[in-house]
């Protein structure tokens, strides 16, 4: 076996997910491995933020993200995981304190609720059984 | 974080694979071959992707040949559960377990809690120090700050002496990640502020 290109692209979780459900779906009967595989991915990926993206979802955000003068790989991450606090934003993204002043870091929290309505709910939800 | 990988690879289709679409029969091989095995300074794979090319099959006995693009993923991600031990914390992602952190990459000072067997890190806040405990299976966020591959293919005879003096398994791809930065660990810890 040969390796042509280690790393020939990117892919954000959501497209893993619809990919590996796709595996998952198809008729013919997987055993072994990629069984196995397929399940424990899937079940990780589930409780992500990526199960209720969808295409338009992200293609909206990714263009609103744009004016942040972002890398891919930052942009990738705030998709996969999208960001619910300053803090997260500053984890994310290198010397986010020198690239982004304050107001862009509330505008990108701004455009992920926006886009990704469901991260905040299920913060909100997990703070709300906490606080019970 | 998922990536493709493309590669190139002889597929050897056994002649009851044959009233099989070839494509199909090559999938169905590249799956069993790959699926959930780590390729070298390449990542832990997880499923095909898709093929790019064929070309036409050899026939020795019995052998079809071909040539295929499969999809890799390396998994570099966070939000976790966890496990523990004393060597430091070791994280799982439900498909990948080989995560490591270790004591120097814990929030600081970190100290391991015998009786309970848990990692605590000892806030200093305003109104005195704080313990915040590391209890098991809890989500933690980390940043992967290494990763190392393992040659584990068969190296030749190894004498019975050797092999007696090395029982652990070797691991073929194991990640080190790091929590000693704000932000990072349990993700209770940063939720409230």
């Amino acid at each position: 076996m040969e390796i042509v290109n280690a790393n020939c692209a990117t892919l954000s979780n959501y497209e893993v997910l619809k990919h590996l459900q796709k595996i998952k779906d198809s008729k013919k009967k997987h055993k072994g491995q990629l069984a196995t595989i397929t399940y424990e991915t899937i079940r990780y990926l589930e409780n992500t933020a990526c199960s209720e993206q969808t295409p338009e979802n992200i293609k909206e955000c990714l263009n609103a993200l744009a004016p942040f003068n972002l890398n891919k790989t930052e942009k990738l991450m705030i998709i996969n995981s999208p960001p619910t606090t300053a803090l997260d934003i500053q984890l994310m993204i290198e010397e986010s304190e020198e690239r982004l002043s304050e107001q862009q870091a509330e505008q990108i929290l701004e455009i992920i609720t926006r886009y990704f309505p469901h991260v905040m709910k299920e913060k909100v939800e997990q703070e709300e059984e906490a606080t019970e | 974080m998922f990536i493709l990988a493309e590669m190139k690879n002889v597929t050897r289709i056994p002649p009851e694979l044959f009233n099989q679409k070839l494509n199909d029969a090559i999938a169905g091989e590249l799956n069993k071959k790959l699926a959930n095995k780590v390729v070298l300074n390449v990542g832990l794979c997880i499923a095909l992707f898709d093929i790019l090319s064929l070309q036409e099959s050899f026939i020795f006995p019995g052998d079809g040949a071909s040539h295929t693009r499969a999809l890799h993923r390396r998994d570099i991600d966070w939000q976790n559960k966890e496990l523990q031990r004393g060597r430091g914390v070791h994280v799982t992602l439900g498909f990948f377990d080989d995560i490591l952190i270790p004591p120097s990459a814990l929030q600081h000072p970190s100290k391991f809690n015998e009786t309970e067997q848990v990692w605590v890190w000892e806030y200093n806040s305003d109104d005195g120090k704080v313990d915040l405990f590391m209890d098991a299976g809890e989500s933690i966020r980390f940043r992967v700050t290494a990763e190392m591959f393992n040659e584990t293919c068969p190296t030749g005879p190894a004498t019975i002496q050797e092999s007696q003096e090395n029982p652990e398994n070797k691991v073929p791809y194991s990640l080190t990640g790091s929590i000693n930065e704000p932000g990072l660990g349990l993700l209770s810890w940063w939720d409230n502020q």
